[in-house]
């Protein structure tokens, strides 16, 4: 059909310009977006971990969601019943959470957590809504005990391996 | 050489092809639908954390999936009747978007009843559930446009560029629980495998191979339905026994 290759564009069929001017197009077009959406990277983004806020990342004087996992050992219910308080961290910063109202069911300690509210001068924050963030990981319960069982008996392990050590192994069997 | 390539990419001779294979995928989708939904809610353990409430996965992950690469596969046939001007590649793009559009929705739907219960809200604006959302409005989009316009291959190339810049968004919606932070959990299926119980992979693989053949089986019906709308004034329409009768 075609006798030699085609020079230049004025040389192509137009379905072979039409075709590397819809590649180019989205090509172009894919740049693009990337660009907005790095511009816009900390607006994307759902919530702030506790070193961004620290780091002085984070929205001043308005409502912002902080997210991280909840500190094992911090939740602490009022008198009351609905008065929640707990810790945020990234197991590098921390912020205190208090939070009024039901908490969704997934909400355990040591689990993911998306806190939005406003952090106030004494840096603790007081939050207007406490959602849960579940992980990718899906098993059966005995898989989640057996999985449990493992890390205890390697930290014991570790533990008893190196008894002269100070600070004994932390337990993660809770 | 004998064998013609091109030979079902004519509305003819699809038009009997597609006929004939529409029962086949039907009813094998049927079957996997039955044998995947049977092992995700009876066979398959409860998860440790979610209980009962992951289930949907089952349901939602498949059509997540599909509404994701449905319109990889519209923009594909846009792209292809754009460039070569062939008539059957439009009409698939056309057959194709009701389809993913749906998916899109279950896909919307059941995560917003699944995060109630399990986030604690129907919807957050995330990156994860904003791309999809943009999605089905890409669907939406393509639908409308070509219905606004009369000339049906002028709506066919003004509608394919619609969904060929639309597929800038799947790239984001699969990668947006990398690059953001987001409520919604990172992938659980990774290229490089998976954590998952045996029986919940198995579970949610036949679901979403039954939602393909659904997906095809419903396109092709579709297609057929457009191809006869479209060429009703040609000798071999009017020449078939359906139409004759």
């Amino acid at each position: 059909m075609r006798k030699t290759k085609p020079e230049t564009l004025t040389d192509m069929k137009p379905r072979h310009k039409r075709f590397v001017f819809i590649i180019a197009a989205v090509a172009g077009l894919a740049v693009a977006v990337g660009l907005v959406l790095n511009a816009l990277e900390s607006n994307v983004s759902l919530y702030f971990t506790p070193t961004q806020v620290f780091n002085n990342e984070a929205p001043h004087g308005r409502s912002f969601r902080i997210g991280g996992l909840v500190e094992e050992g911090s939740v602490k219910r009022d008198a009351d019943g609905l008065t929640v308080n707990f810790v945020i961290t990234d197991r590098h910063k921390s912020i205190q959470v208090i939070y009024k109202g039901i908490l969704p069911d997934l909400f355990t300690e040591g689990k993911g957590v998306v806190a939005q509210g406003r952090v106030e001068a004494d840096g603790l924050m007081r939050a207007d809504e406490v959602l849960a963030k579940h992980d990718e990981n899906y098993m059966a319960p005995e898989a989640a005990d057996a999985l449990k069982k493992a890390e205890a008996a390697n930290a014991a392990a570790a533990a008893a391996a190196a008894p002269a050590s100070a600070p004994a192994a932390p337990s993660s069997a809770k | 050489m004998a064998i013609n390539w091109f030979k079902y990419s004519a509305p003819t001779t699809f038009y009997g092809l597609a006929g004939k294979l529409i029962p086949w995928f039907a009813i094998s989708s049927a079957l996997l639908f039955a044998v995947g939904l049977y092992i995700g809610f009876v066979v398959a353990p409860v998860d440790y954390q979610q209980g009962e409430f992951y289930r949907i996965i089952f349901i939602h992950v498949p059509a997540s999936i599909l509404s994701m690469f449905l319109y990889l596969v519209m923009a594909g046939y846009a792209a292809l009747g754009l460039i070569f001007n062939t008539r059957l590649s439009s009409m698939m793009a056309t057959a194709i978007a009701p389809t993913g559009a749906l998916f899109a929705f279950i896909s919307l739907w059941t995560g917003a009843l699944w995060g109630k219960p399990m986030w604690g809200a129907w919807w957050v604006w995330d990156a994860r559930l904003t791309s999809e959302l943009i999605l089905l409005f890409l669907y939406l989009g393509f639908i409308a446009l070509h219905a606004s316009i009369d000339d049906p291959r002028r709506a066919d190339r003004a509608s394919a560029l619609l969904a060929i810049v639309g597929s800038v968004n799947v790239p984001i919606i699969y990668f947006s629980v990398k690059w953001w932070n987001t409520l919604h959990q990172g992938s659980t299926i990774k290229f490089s495998g998976t954590s998952m119980h045996v029986a919940m992979q198995q579970a949610m693989f036949t679901v979403l191979v039954a939602c393909w053949l659904y997906a095809i089986a419903v396109v092709l019906a579709r297609v057929r339905s457009i191809i006869l709308e479209r060429e009703r004034n040609t000798t071999w329409i009017n020449e078939l026994p359906e139409v004759r009768s």
